[in-house]
């Protein structure tokens, strides 16, 4: 019985485990695929460069060595399938035997080449120098501007887009919810009648019992024409599609738990402010909810948590665009939706598997934080009354 | 005319309670409208074939049999885990354990396992259970995910459950000489079992519309066929909804079918949450009773 006892915490620590382990993998390699090389000429002297740097070659933003460090000299792309291009089929052989001599050969002969190769490819003699890949690092991951993660040769893990968009939806889903959930706390708590109140309690208990995937359907189908139709928009699936949603589902939390905290208020105080002549009203907005503050605070960062991790209904109308969102009308994306959106694909293991596991582990920490000061709040307002 | 403090301070009192009223209300006018909205789409949908038929022509035709039957094999094995553990546990913490930072620890941890995402469970379920253990995409796999989900709510539940039995209960059972294992089962959890079963029920709500932790867990595309085993994978009614409006072959001529399932889907969760307010209002009065 006592060991039953222990599975709540046991679980919690699994969790950490796994989720940081295959999570943190990400942070000790490179962000070129395993297998893979980034080669130059010999006289390059660029020795290392970073995922960014690589990702504006391929993509052609930086054309010129000298953008690098280097000398003044164009870069000049390769890939594997390039290679039609300088050797007919018949010189490479039958089986590609003759390949890794010719790589040797093509790198030699262009200074301002930059291969991007399998490594099975490279010749025993290989005379090109592989470039020195820097880590992924925390900062990297964080702050970085782009999200691009099947992006060849070199991912991009960055997922400030990511947490902007989860932090976006979460704020507005509780400037919506806060006003409208503290008011039917105050009028559950210190106005409605027991039968009113006994009717509207599992009433608002419903809305959290709704499966998350049903809203998502429901703002699909309702709240996204709607909004397309009013802001006039391209499509509806935006930022504030999911912050009415989770607006929604963060209700019966923030009605729950400040309720309780209004009810925490001791009567001796109502009943002293009722005995000064002050009004129902003038108690409830002069004594009790100000008694009450801390525990309508706690009720609002749960409701920011629970906003913060949820999945489907968001994942289904913010219309998934892992860019930074300028406006709250645009498409934008949160953490919880990449992962359930990107999963599936990512290969077991593989630095996208890890990248979402990081990002995993960010919803952990965020979640549990908001949990404990949560708590810690609560707590320390039942010490004082 | 001049207005008295009084009749100001009556009038403002009155506008500023008509206007929280209102405000309670339009709460209860969302859930009303989403409801409606569905069921008034929904009921020209549901019929015996779409309950009991495979998905047919692209998910778009047919019925959502299998994933009834998936969602079904979910709720019973993710509650047949959390249910014993999850009533031990909280007989251990609640009948024997003394206040102190360890029973304060593990009630934060049972908390914060509450507060954590269903997404994230997803994840863990994936790195243990699928990958770690082997299980694959399975029943189990996806049961002991979802179970180490509800897990907090049982918990909680049984928790709220024992601390409602009046000591007296078990001060006159020790008085009469019985020990403290018999007090807990002869007399505590009888009294006791009717609002844990709140929290089981409360708990199948939870399961069968979760859809984050079964994704990589448990849940098939399209599987028109029965489990064989728990090491199967099943279509589940969260993830077919989920899949039909976002993903399907053919998303315009699926709707009807999404918004049979999403019926579907709430008739469970809302017949689950009446039966259990039911079932603590009627017990509640009996146990005061007694």
């Amino acid at each position: 019985m006592g060991t039953s006892a222990l599975v709540t915490s046991v679980t919690i620590l699994l969790i950490i485990f796994f989720l940081f382990r295959e999570g943190f993998g990400i942070f000790s390699s490179p962000s070129v695929e395993k297998g893979y090389v980034i080669a130059v000429n010999k006289a390059n002297p660029v020795g290392t460069l970073h995922s960014e740097e690589i990702k504006k070659i391929f993509d052609h933003e930086i054309t010129d060595w000298s953008e690098l460090g280097g000398p003044k000299k164009p870069i000049t792309l390769f890939r594997i399938s390039d290679i039609t291009k300088y050797y007919k089929e018949q010189e490479l052989g039958a089986n590609l035997e003759l390949l890794p001599q010719k790589l040797n050969e093509l790198l030699a002969r262009n200074p301002g080449i930059i291969a991007f190769l399998p490594d099975s490819y490279l010749p025993d003699n290989f005379n090109g120098k592989i470039l020195k890949l820097e880590n992924i690092s925390v900062l990297d991951f964080l702050g970085g501007k782009e999200w691009f993660p099947t992006a060849q040769p070199s991912a991009q893990f960055g997922a400030w887009p990511l947490i902007l968009g989860t932090l976006y939806v979460s704020l507005v889903a509780i400037l919506l919810a806060l006003p409208l959930g503290l008011a039917t706390a105050i009028y559950l708590a210190e106005i409605a009648d027991r039968r009113t109140r006994d009717i509207l309690k599992p009433v608002i208990e419903l809305l959290a019992g709704i499966p998350s995937v049903v809203y998502g359907f429901f703002g699909l189908v309702v709240i996204v024409p709607l909004l397309k139709d009013t802001f006039d928009l391209d499509s509806g699936q935006s930022g504030l599609a999911g912050g009415i949603l989770l607006a929604i589902m963060a209700l019966p939390t923030i009605i729950t738990v400040s309720e309780d905290a209004l009810r925490n208020t001791p009567n001796s105080m109502r009943e002293a402010s009722l005995a000064m002549g002050a009004s129902k009203w003038q108690t409830i907005y002069k004594i009790v909810v100000p008694y009450s503050s801390s525990g309508i605070s706690a009720a609002a960062i749960l409701g920011i948590g629970r906003a913060m991790g949820e999945t489907m209904a968001v994942l289904m109308v913010t219309g998934n665009a892992a860019v930074i969102p300028y406006s709250i009308l645009e498409p934008l994306r949160t953490i919880p939706a990449t992962i359930a959106a990107e999963l599936g694909e990512a290969p077991t293991g593989g630095l996208h598997y890890q990248a979402l596991f990081t990002l995993g582990c960010i919803l952990f920490i965020i979640t549990v934080a908001t949990n404990l000061t949560a708590s810690y709040i609560s707590r320390k307002q039942l010490k004082a009354s | 005319m001049k207005i008295s403090i009084i009749q100001r301070k009556r009038y403002s009192q009155n506008i500023a309670f008509w206007a929280f009223r209102l405000l309670s209300f339009m709460v209860v006018a969302i859930l009303f409208i989403i409801l409606g909205f569905l069921i008034y789409n929904g009921v020209k949908v549901i019929s015996w074939d779409f309950l009991t038929e495979m998905p047919q022509d692209g998910m778009t035709k047919g019925g959502i049999y299998p994933a009834i039957i998936g969602t079904l094999c979910l709720i019973v094995g993710s509650i047949l885990f959390a249910f014993p553990i999850g009533v031990l546990s909280a007989l251990f913490m609640n009948e024997y354990m003394k206040d102190s930072w360890f029973k304060r620890f593990l009630n934060q941890m049972t908390n914060n396992l509450g507060g954590i995402p269903s997404i994230v469970f997803g994840l863990f379920g994936m790195a243990l259970f699928v990958n770690k253990f082997g299980f694959g995409d399975s029943i189990i796999a996806g049961s002991l995910t979802l179970g180490l989900m509800v897990l907090p709510v049982i918990i909680r539940t049984t928790e709220e459950a024992l601390k409602a039995v009046n000591d007296t209960f078990r001060h006159a059972s020790l008085a009469l000489g019985s020990s403290k294992w018999q007090t807990v089962r002869r007399v505590v959890l009888p009294i006791a079992f009717p609002n844990i079963i709140t929290g089981v029920i409360l708990s199948i709500g939870r399961v069968s519309g979760e859809t984050a932790p079964i994704l990589f867990t448990v849940a098939a595309y399209f599987l028109p066929r029965l489990p064989q085993s728990i090491f199967d994978q099943v279509m589940a009614l969260p993830y077919h909804l989920y899949v039909i409006i976002t993903s399907g072959t053919n998303i315009e001529e699926s709707r009807p079918m999404a918004y049979g399932t999403a019926l579907v889907l709430i008739t469970i969760v809302l017949i689950m949450n009446l039966v259990a307010n039911a079932l603590r209002r009627y017990f509640g009065k009996k146990v005061k009773m007694s």
